[in-house]
């Protein structure tokens, strides 16, 4: 095996001397000499500082490199209303390498690449396809030039076939005549070429999540695209999954195609790419090469300081049992059973946290405890301070002290028109303080806003006016005013779910403190959450689920990642 | 849109003054059941267009009333029918085109959009016929000659044939279905989701106006003020019925059609008031879509405007 | 600044519909300053053009709040025409049964009554009646909608046509004036005729139909405001349009707010009835409604579904369904069915309001606080 030191490109050929695409010189070694300049990823401190408007020459490839990238993006600025989501991003892809995007939540990576997808436009700045300035003003001229996007949430239909999902845009045949016969002997070709095994006849409803993410490689590689970009592939995959999916890519890379992967997950960056761009706060804050870099490092310059996802808690000291769910199911509308016979107990003064794989009925669950799927659709028993509530509605529960967190606040959470007083009774708008007078019929609109300014206050809601539609608060603050509202009624329960999805640091922060404070204060705690690093923070005993069951119980000091992640795939249990 | 001004058609089936049930249930039953089909197959065909787009179109009615209007008012200028349905379907465009700026480009409200339009609909022929013909909301009677009783039910039967081919085994009806089920996946695929949606709304303009013009110059022979009288608003509900496909579809208009005709033979045979016989085609759609609407999968994307941040 | 804000809009949209109206009326070939002139000049006269424009707008002012109440929950109510005939069918109904002795149109004296009850029953009575049918058949729609999930605008239409035909054939078998020419009901007892406001204004002649039904109109507008906002089941109504699965979250049962909303609306749009019958023509009068309905739609729109638009936006609509007479009478082509192509343009633009945000947006003063 032989690789090119400056385009990473590899050949099996080892009668070749020079790389065919640039011209240099070929080393026999594995381990070639990095030869772009760095920024200094020493200091993360000294990155922050610099001015944005410098940035772009700090990452600008040195004049040294002579080849041509696959792509790159020139001085990307992109604002969205007041948020500035891309400032001066330049970013250099080198054709045949694996290229991880890294940073947090928030930091820009998406919106960079589906600007050079043609999702958006950029407002200022360049896009280079393979040494030439390109105007890729949608999908489709992406689609020309050879690149491909798999979106993190997969852009397929979902009642079509596998064969129509694929040639949707690029049909066989003519006008006239759709030729879904050759198309489904074209996917079959590519499918064994890349080793993707996927049925062109399937619908996609019918297929697992690893396959539909197949499905979507496959559309890229069928319209020719030599350049991919997945945005987080791995989110909904299981371990195993990943690795199977990692050696697709690698194998893509061997064929010669060049792979950009944007992720959170640094251990996937270490594991998986050749090159490595850091974005923090619409900025690319470091360029490097993974074989040169680590974890904390990496950590370092996507966080901007020493990563502290510990959460600063006392040991707890649980109570009387709050929650028992014995041999609970759930079904959902189509029939298919979400929640299998589960059972666990849990107490006051204690986070019971429940880790798995996004999909694997976390949500049904917190929804059916939570009172908001049909009664037909459980069974088994749930109590509640020992009575019996699996029949009881969401209104009751939450009168009898048991308050939600939704994973979806736009779906479930809030009244997006509603301001921000009316949003902070939602749930208890029928009763005091929301109402007075009239025999409890008319809002009472002293107690609504005083209501209102309790929860501002509390939990640092901003801007703090309570006349503002909730629409035109960040994430983080929608999240914290329907925590706060949640808090507020000091419950005894709190179930709550993806507590800080879309959540930016500091917001995040917050908002573990005030769960360990609430079940400091005595509350039972629920939660579940996707980020496996959060739920293990935070709770005081770990539930795994997978498939609907619980498959095991750890505990989040002793257990290891590689423990838990082997329970969330069935692996053991 | 009005609910007024119901003109029983009873051109093809004139009952006679001494029936009894037996002689209801002939031949003429089911002549006259394809007859009053006709006009909601076509109508539901296009709206199968515009709603496997994604756009929900409950301006059929007025469009139908577009299409009956112009057919009836161009035919009696030119004498020539053909001329008149054209002249109908390019104002079921025009109309639909309306419906496509205002949803598609502007996102605005699509229910509300139509709704609009079938106002708009009660007032303009209205208006019209007034300036030209002197009358309140009719046109004058078009010579037996210049009607075509027969080409609009072929036309009906053959563009469920085409629509079934174009929906399945054409590229524009995949991105016509991609397009309603997940506009995102389309416009990912590199697929113009606004032009697709236009297309799908255009058609459904100049189906609905050939619907409406048949009504005029061909079931009777001229038009009258809210001659559809609901036939757009059942159309849709046949499509719903026929879960958004387009031999189910007519199988439902089908349905409707012959209560329709059941209602027109019915009416001095059996001694039950004029005013139920009328009501039984509106029964039976409310009925109908109770009955099978959770059998029936909409478009996901149905009434959703696509928003593509840019 | 919000106030200009919630006006900038409606106002916007009427005058461009008025500018393609004129477009609409040079085509026609007749002048649309003199087709305006007459559509909206004979309305501001004292006491005629005032007097018959709110008492047109009376009508409009209660299906304006139907379909805006019906709106507010995420429902678009097209069924308030068949609605108002079912109610105001069924107050004359009751007001005939508990009338007394009446004078027919022959001018016989004839009792169809079974008991003659006072005025201070029966007037509450025929109000009660116009409402609770109203209500009645407004819920039907909204429990098939809650049920089964059969889209509302369908079945209200649905059910214009089927309440047009039940009330035609009981005016027609059962409760006509034998021998009367006209479709129209026996006279209601005189227990039942409310007030016109003639009465209680000096200078307004009691042959104005306008009548206490308007002090009614601008009642329930309060009351709607004070449920749609000030009261826990308006907040619960609102919720569910705004976002049903938030508001099955708070524990709100959606399909119950479907339900009330849409017998809330329909009981508003029943109180047309109370106009009708009780205020004007004293007896039901088959297809006596000017698409009350429809414009009802248009008027909340317009009045962007607030108690308060809903009044102007009705007054408006009011002076150009009078004003269509004379441009019946007095223009050369154009006839009164301009008012219908006047209402459909206005509730277009309105929808599309996004039309004009863009060059107006510009200026800061028309945007959206976030989108």
């Amino acid at each position: 095996m032989k690789r090119c030191p400056t385009c990473n490109r590899t050949y099996s050929d080892e009668t070749l001397s020079f790389c065919l695409a640039d011209g240099a010189l070929l080393s026999a070694s594995e381990d070639p000499q990095a030869t772009l300049t760095l920024p200094s990823s020493q200091d993360p401190q000294e990155t922050l500082r610099i001015p944005a408007s410098q940035i772009p020459q700090v990452t600008q490839p040195s004049p040294s490199a002579p080849k041509t990238t696959a792509l790159e993006l020139r001085n990307i600025t992109k604002r969205f209303g007041d948020v500035l989501a891309n400032d001066h991003v330049t970013i250099s892809v080198m054709p045949g390498t694996i290229h991880a995007i890294v940073g947090e939540n928030g930091a820009g990576k998406s919106t960079a690449m589906r600007i050079a997808y043609g999702f958006y436009t950029a407002d200022s700045g360049d896009i280079i396809v393979d040494g030439e300035v390109r105007d890729i003003k949608t999908p489709h001229d992406a689609i020309a030039l050879g690149i491909g996007m798999v979106h993190q949430h997969f852009m397929l239909v979902e009642p079509m076939t596998v064969a129509e999902n694929i040639v949707l845009g690029a049909e066989p045949g003519s006008v006239a005549g759709l030729d879904l016969k050759k198309a489904a002997a074209e996917i079959r070709a590519l499918s064994n070429e890349f080793k993707l095994s996927v049925d062109p006849n399937a619908t996609i409803e019918s297929l697992s999540v690893g396959q539909q993410q197949r499905v979507e490689l496959m559309k890229a590689l069928y319209r020719r695209a030599r350049l991919l970009i997945l945005d987080e592939p791995t989110a909904v995959l299981t371990p195993q999954e990943v690795e199977e999916f990692f050696a697709i890519l690698r194998n893509m890379r061997e064929q010669g195609k060049t792979i950009i992967i944007i992720t959170h997950k640094l251990s996937e960056v270490l594991a998986i790419s050749d090159d490595v761009t850091v974005m923090r706060d619409g900025r690319v804050v470091g360029e490097l090469k993974t074989k040169d870099t680590n974890a904390a490092e990496l950590a370092r310059l996507m966080v901007g300081r020493e990563v502290l996802l510990r959460v600063e808690k006392s040991e707890a000291k649980p109570g009387d049992v709050v929650l028992s769910v014995r041999d609970f199911s759930v079904t959902a509308r189509d029939g298919s059973r979400r929640v299998d016979k589960v059972s666990f107990d849990v107490q006051r003064g204690e986070i019971v946290g429940i880790a798995g794989v996004e999909g694997n009925g976390q949500t049904e669950l917190i929804e059916a405890l939570a009172g908001l799927v049909d009664p037909a659709r459980v069974s088994g028993r749930v109590e509640y301070l020992a009575r019996d509530i699996t029949n009881a509605n969401a209104r009751t529960r939450k009168e009898q002290g048991i308050a939600h967190v939704p994973e979806d606040r736009h779906r479930r959470g809030l009244l997006l028109d509603f301001n921000l007083a009316e949003n902070s009774i939602l749930g208890i708008h029928y009763r005091r303080p929301a109402v007075a007078g009239l025999g409890g019929i008319l809002l009472n609109d002293s107690g609504i806003q005083k209501r209102a300014a309790q929860v501002i206050k509390d939990f640092d809601v901003r801007p703090p006016n309570p006349e503002l539609p909730a629409r035109a608060l960040s994430g983080g603050n929608q999240q914290k005013l329907i925590i706060g509202r949640e808090f507020e009624l000091e419950p005894k329960l709190l179930l709550v779910s993806q507590p800080t999805r879309g959540v930016d640091i500091g917001a995040i922060e917050f908002i573990h403190r005030k769960l360990v404070s609430l079940r400091d204060a005595g509350c039972a705690v629920l939660l579940v959450s996707a980020e496996l690093e959060e739920v293990t923070a935070l709770a005081d005993r770990l539930l795994i689920i997978h498939e609907g069951r619980i498959v095991g119980e750890v505990d989040p000091k002793q257990a290891t990642t590689e423990e838990i992640g082997l329970l969330m795939t069935g692996g053991k249990g | 849109m009005g609910v007024r001004g119901r003109v029983p058609v009873k051109s093809f089936s004139r009952p006679l003054t001494t029936k009894s049930m037996k002689d209801i249930f002939t031949l003429t039953l089911i002549l006259s059941t394809i007859h009053l089909a006709t006009p909601l197959v076509l109508a539901a065909l296009g709206g199968l267009y515009s709603e496997r787009s994604g756009v929900i179109n409950i301006a059929l009615e007025g469009l139908m009333l577009a299409g009956a209007f112009t057919a009836a008012a161009v035919t009696h200028y030119v004498g020539n029918p053909w001329v008149g349905l054209l002249a109908a379907i390019v104002a079921g465009i025009l109309l639909a085109s309306i419906h496509a700026v205002a949803c598609i480009s502007f996102k605005a409200d699509q229910v509300v959009t139509g709704t609009a339009i079938n106002i708009l609909m009660i007032g303009v022929p209205a208006v019209l016929s007034g300036a030209f013909f002197l009358s309140s909301g009719s046109t004058p009677q078009i010579p037996k000659e210049n009607l075509i009783p027969w080409t609009p039910v072929i036309l009906a039967l053959l563009l469920v044939v085409a629509t079934y081919y174009i929906l399945y085994y054409t590229p524009f009806g995949l991105r016509l279905r991609a397009v309603g089920e997940n506009p995102e996946a389309a416009d990912a695929a590199g697929i113009n989701v606004k032009r697709i949606r236009y297309t799908g709304v255009l058609i459904s303009g100049a189906l609905a106006a050939i619907g409406g013009a048949y009504l005029s110059i061909g079931q009777s022979s001229l038009f009258t003020r809210n001659m559809t009288s609901g036939r757009g608003f059942i159309a849709l509900a046949a499509l719903i019925f026929g879960k958004w496909r387009p031999v189910q579809t007519m199988l439902a208009c089908l349905l409707f059609g012959f209560a329709d005709a059941l209602s027109t033979q019915m009416q001095g045979v059996i001694d039950i008031p004029v005013q139920f016989i009328q009501m039984i085609p509106y029964v039976l759609t409310m009925v109908v879509l109770a009955g099978f609407i959770g059998l029936s999968r909409a478009p996901r994307a149905l009434g959703i405007p696509y928003q593509k941040e840019r | 600044m919000k106030l200009l804000r919630q006006l900038i809009f409606p106002l916007i949209a009427v005058v461009a519909a008025f500018l393609v109206g004129a477009i609409f009326v040079l085509l026609i070939g007749d002048s649309p300053v003199e087709t305006y002139r007459q559509l909206l000049g004979n309305a501001f006269s004292w006491p005629d053009g005032i007097g018959y424009t709110l008492f047109n707008a009376t009508p409009l002012i209660f299906t304006g709040l139907a379909v805006a109440v019906a709106f507010r929950c995420g429902l678009l109510n097209i069924g308030a025409e068949g609605q108002l005939y079912v109610a105001s069918f069924a107050t004359a109904w009751v007001c005939i049964l508990f009338g007394g002795v009446v004078v027919d149109v022959f001018g016989q004296p004839v009792n169809y009554s079974i008991v003659s009850l006072p005025a201070i029953i029966l007037i509450p009575l025929g109000c009660l009646t116009a409402i609770v049918v109203g209500a009645l058949w407004g819920a039907i729609p909204g429990f098939l909608k809650a049920r089964f999930g059969s889209h509302e605008v369908i079945n209200t239409i649905m059910m214009n046509f089927i309440a047009v035909a039940l009330v035609s054939y009981f005016t027609q078998y059962h409760y006509k004036v034998p021998g009367d020419p006209i479709l129209e009901t026996a006279p209601v007892g005189a227990a039942a005729h409310i007030p016109r406001l003639g009465k209680f204004i000096p200078g307004l002649p009691e042959r104005i139909p306008l009548n206490l039904a308007f002090i009614l109109a601008l009642i329930a507008c309060a009351l709607v405001y004070i449920f749609l906002w000030r009261t826990k089941w308006g907040y619960e109504i609102r919720a569910t349009g705004a976002n049903p699965t938030a508001a099955e979250y708070g524990g709100i049962n959606v399909r119950k707010q479907i339900v009330l909303a849409m017998a809330v609306s329909g009981g508003l749009a029943g109180m047309v009835g109370i106009n009708e019958v009780m205020g004007y023509r004293y007896r039901y009068y088959d297809g006596f409604s000017d698409n009350y309905g429809f414009t009802g739609i248009a008027v909340a729109l317009l009045g962007r579904n607030h108690p308060v638009g809903v009044i102007f936006a009705a007054i408006l609509f009011a002076i150009l369904s009078r004003g269509g007479i004379f441009v019946d009478a007095f223009t050369e082509h154009v006839s009164k069915d301009l008012v219908q192509v006047l209402q459909g343009t206005i509730i277009l633009f309105v929808a599309a309001e996004a039309i004009f945000r863009g060059p107006f947006g510009r200026f800061g003063l028309l945007k959206r606080s976030k989108v």
